[in-house]
C-alpha cells in the first residue's frame, strides 16, 4: 500500500513539473542556505584551527614586561625546563634588521634564540642544519634562513655556505627551512633570519631574556600553571610583570566562537527551510482544493481516511525531500565553487549537515503536509464528486 | 422467487435535510428490495430523491431513519472507514460523468480500487485484463480518458465497476452524457452483464432506458412506488 501511494504521489509530483519546482524551490533555498552556512563556517574553522595548532597546540609565548630587578638569563630557563611539565623552552629574542647578500638586501626579523626552539615551533629544516647548541656558547656568527628570506637573497641560488650581513656583520648561512604552507604565512611574506641566542641578545644590546617559548610535557594546561607559578615567585607575585600566551586556549575560545556563529547562521537557514515549509503547505492546499473530484472519486470507489491522508502526506514528503536532494546537489555545486576561490581551503559538506538537512525537510514535509492532507482525507466523498473546479 | 436472495433490503429509509431552517425530507419511509441476479431501474424526475436514494444504496451516505442491509449485512451503524471498505468490496459505481482519473491510463484506473484492496500485483494485472476485456477495450488499455471517445470511457468506467467482483452494480444515468447511438451500446453491454449474472441497479430519468430492465421502481417525492 505504502509503495502504491508513493507511486500515486509521484506521478501527481511529476505530472506537474513547473509547479512541483516552484513548491520545491522554498525547501531547495532553505537546504542550500543551511548546508552552504554550515559547511563555509565548518570549512573556515577548520582552517582556522590548524592554523592555530600548526603554530603549536601545546607551545606557550611568555613575555617578561618587568623583571623588577632580577631578570632573566639564559641558565634560568635551563633551570626553568628541569621541570617535569614543561618539555623544552627556547628564548625568542627578536629585533628588525637589514638582511644582504650581494646586492640583494631584505629588511627582515632576526631572531635570537637556542637550539629547542626550530622543535617547539614545529619548524622544518629543508637544507643544511639548524643551529646547535655549540652556536649559541661560542656565539658563532651562523645563520638560518627561512625561505621566502632564502628566496629573496639568493633568488633560488644555493645560499649554504654562502656569507650574509645582517646590519653590517657577516654570517654565515648553515640552513634553510621548508617553506611554511600554513594559511597566514601564504598571505603575507615570510622574512625570518635565525642566528644563536647570545649573537643576537649582543647586537640588540638587550642581555636578558624578554620573551620565550616552552613545549609542555603533556597538559599545556598544567605547563602554564608551572611557568607562572616560578614566574610569580621570581617578580615578587606580581602576575603583571609578565604574559603567558597559551595557544590551546586560543584555539579552545577560536572553537566557541565559530560553534556560536554555525549555530547562529544554522538558525538563520532554519527559518528559511520553515518557509519553504509553508510554501509547501500554501500549494498543497490548493492543489486538494483542485483536486477535490479526484479524491471524491477515490473515495467513492473505496479509499478510506486513512488512504487519503497516506498519499497526501507521502505527496507533501517527497515534494520535501526532492527538493532537499536539489538543494544538497546545488550545495555541493557552491562548495566546490567556493573551495576552488578560496584556494587553500577546502569547503565540504559533513555527513551530519547532509542528515540534518534531510532530517529537517522530512519533518517540515510531515508538519506542513499534515494539515492539507487532513482537509483532503476528510471531505465527504458525495460533496467531493459533486464538486466541479 | 422465494430462492432468490436480497442483494439490497431498505425497509422505512429516510434522509431530511434542512435548508434554511426548513426541514426538506428527500426520502420519506422508502422501501425496496432489489434480488441477486435482478436488473432494476429506478426511475424519477430530478428533485425526486433519486439521488439520496442513490448515494445511501451506494454507501456514499447513510440514513437518517430505517434500516439497510446490504448482502445480509446491516449498514447503519458504519463508520466512515466500514463504508469506505463497503464501496471498495460490494459496490460498483457507473457514473453519468464517468468520473474517471484523467492523469491515469485506462487500465490504472480499472486497478485502482484493486490496489485499495490491497491485492497483489499479478492478481491486479490479471483482473484489469479480464475486466477490460469484458467491456471489449484491451486495446486501449494504455490510453488516458482524454484520448477515448465518451462511449470508450464509460466502457472503462463500467470495467472499474466490475474489477472488483462486486454484489452489486450502481448505474447513475449513465447515458445521460452519451449520444443515443453509444447510449444504446453501453445499454446493450448492461444487458449482456445481466445476462452473465450481475445484478444491476440503473437510475435515470429516462422512461425508455428504464422500460429496458426487468423490474422498474418509481421514486416521487421522496416517496418509493413499485411499477413493475
Amino acid at each position: 500500500m505504502i509503495l502504491q501511494s508513493i507511486k500515486m504521489a509521484w506521478e501527481s509530483v511529476r505530472s506537474n513539473k513547473m509547479r512541483s519546482f516552484l513548491t520545491m524551490l522554498g525547501i531547495i533555498i532553505g537546504v542550500m542556505a543551511l548546508v552552504v552556512m554550515v559547511s563555509l563556517v565548518n570549512g573556515a574553522t577548520g582552517a582556522v584551527t590548524s592554523e592555530i595548532s600548526a603554530l603549536g597546540n601545546d607551545l606557550l609565548s611568555v613575555s617578561v614586561r618587568d623583571d623588577k630587578g632580577s631578570p632573566l638569563r639564559l641558565e634560568d630557563l635551563t633551570a626553568m625546563a628541569a621541570d617535569p611539565m614543561i618539555a623544552t623552552i627556547a628564548p625568542d629574542g627578536s629585533m628588525y634588521a637589514n638582511v644582504k647578500h650581494g646586492y640583494n638586501e631584505v629588511r627582515s626579523s632576526v631572531m635570537g634564540t637556542t637550539a629547542p626552539y626550530f622543535a617547539i615551533e614545529g619548524l622544518q629544516l629543508k637544507d643544511g642544519r639548524l643551529l646547535k647548541t655549540v652556536d649559541v656558547e661560542n656565539a658563532a656568527y651562523v645563520a638560518v634562513l627561512s625561505n621566502d628570506a632564502s628566496e629573496e637573497l639568493f633568488g633560488g641560488e644555493p645560499a649554504l655556505g654562502k656569507t650574509i650581513t645582517i646590519d653590517g656583520r657577516s654570517f654565515t648561512v648553515v640552513g634553510t627551512l621548508e617553506k611554511n604552507d600554513s594559511l597566514m604565512a601564504s598571505m603575507f611574506r615570510n622574512y625570518e633570519v635565525y642566528v644563536p641566542y647570545t649573537v643576537e641578545s649582543r647586537m640588540a644590546g638587550q642581555p636578558y631574556v624578554s620573551s620565550f617559548a616552552v613545549a609542555a610535557a603533556g597538559d599545556t594546561d598544567a605547563a602554564e600553571q608551572a611557568v607562572a607559578k616560578m614566574l610569580l615567585a621570581r617578580f615578587d607575585q606580581d602576575d603583571d610583570a609578565f604574559t603567558i600566551i597559551n595557544m590551546s586556549s586560543i584555539s579552545s575560545a577560536m572553537d566557541t566562537v565559530t560553534g556560536t556563529l554555525s549555530l547562529l547562521l544554522g538558525g538563520i537557514a532554519a527559518i528559511s527551510l520553515l518557509v519553504g515549509g509553508i510554501g509547501i503547505m500554501n500549494i498543497m492546499l490548493v492543489s486538494v482544493t483542485e483536486r477535490t473530484k479526484e479524491i471524491g472519486i477515490r473515495k467513492a470507489i473505496g479509499a478510506g481516511r486513512g488512504t487519503i491522508l497516506m498519499q497526501f502526506l507521502i505527496e507533501a514528503l517527497m515534494l520535501s525531500l526532492l527538493g532537499c536532494i536539489f538543494g544538497l546537489l546545488l550545495s555541493a555545486l557552491i562548495l566546490a565553487i567556493a573551495s576552488h576561490i578560496a584556494g587553500t581551503i577546502t569547503f565540504s559538506m559533513s555527513a551530519d549537515v547532509v542528515l540534518l538537512a534531510v532530517g529537517f525537510s522530512s519533518a517540515i514535509g510531515l508538519l506542513f503536509g499534515l494539515y492539507p492532507a487532513n482537509q483532503a482525507a476528510k471531505k465527504h466523498p458525495i460533496d467531493a464528486l459533486r464538486y466541479e473546479g | 422467487m422465494a430462492e432468490k436472495k436480497p442483494i439490497i433490503s431498505m425497509r422505512e429509509i429516510s434522509k431530511i435535510y434542512h435548508v434554511g431552517g426548513e426541514e426538506v425530507r428527500a426520502l420519506d419511509g422508502a422501501s425496496l428490495t432489489v434480488y441477486e441476479g435482478e436488473f432494476v431501474a429506478i426511475i424519477g424526475p430530478s428533485g425526486s430523491g433519486k439521488s439520496t436514494l442513490m448515494n445511501i444504496m451506494g454507501c456514499l451516505d447513510t440514513a437518517d431513519a430505517g434500516t439497510y442491509l446490504l448482502d445480509g449485512q446491516e449498514i447503519g451503524q458504519y463508520s466512515e472507514r466500514e463504508l469506505a471498505r463497503v464501496r471498495n468490496r460490494k459496490i460498483g459505481f457507473v457514473f453519468q460523468n464517468f468520473n474517471l482519473l484523467s492523469r491515469l491510463t485506462a487500465a490504472a484506473n480499472v486497478e485502482l480500487p484493486l490496489i485499495y484492496q490491497h491485492l497483489g500485483f499479478g492478481e491486479r494485472k490479471k483482473r484489469v485484463a479480464a475486466a477490460l476485456e469484458r467491456v471489449g477495450l484491451s486495446a486501449r488499455a494504455e490510453h488516458k480518458p482524454t484520448e477515448l471517445s465518451g462511449g470508450q470511457q464509460q466502457r472503462v468506467a463500467v470495467a472499474r465497476a466490475l474489477a472488483t467482483n462486486p454484489s452489486i452494480l450502481l448505474a447513475d444515468e449513465p447515458t445521460g452524457n452519451l449520444d443515443s447511438k453509444t447510449g444504446a451500446d453501453i445499454m446493450a453491454l448492461f444487458h449482456d452483464l445481466h445476462k452473465g449474472g450481475a445484478t444491476i441497479v440503473l437510475i435515470t430519468h429516462n422512461e425508455e432506458i428504464a422500460a429496458q430492465a426487468e423490474r422498474c421502481i418509481r421514486i416521487m417525492d421522496g416517496k418509493v412506488t413499485e411499477v413493475r
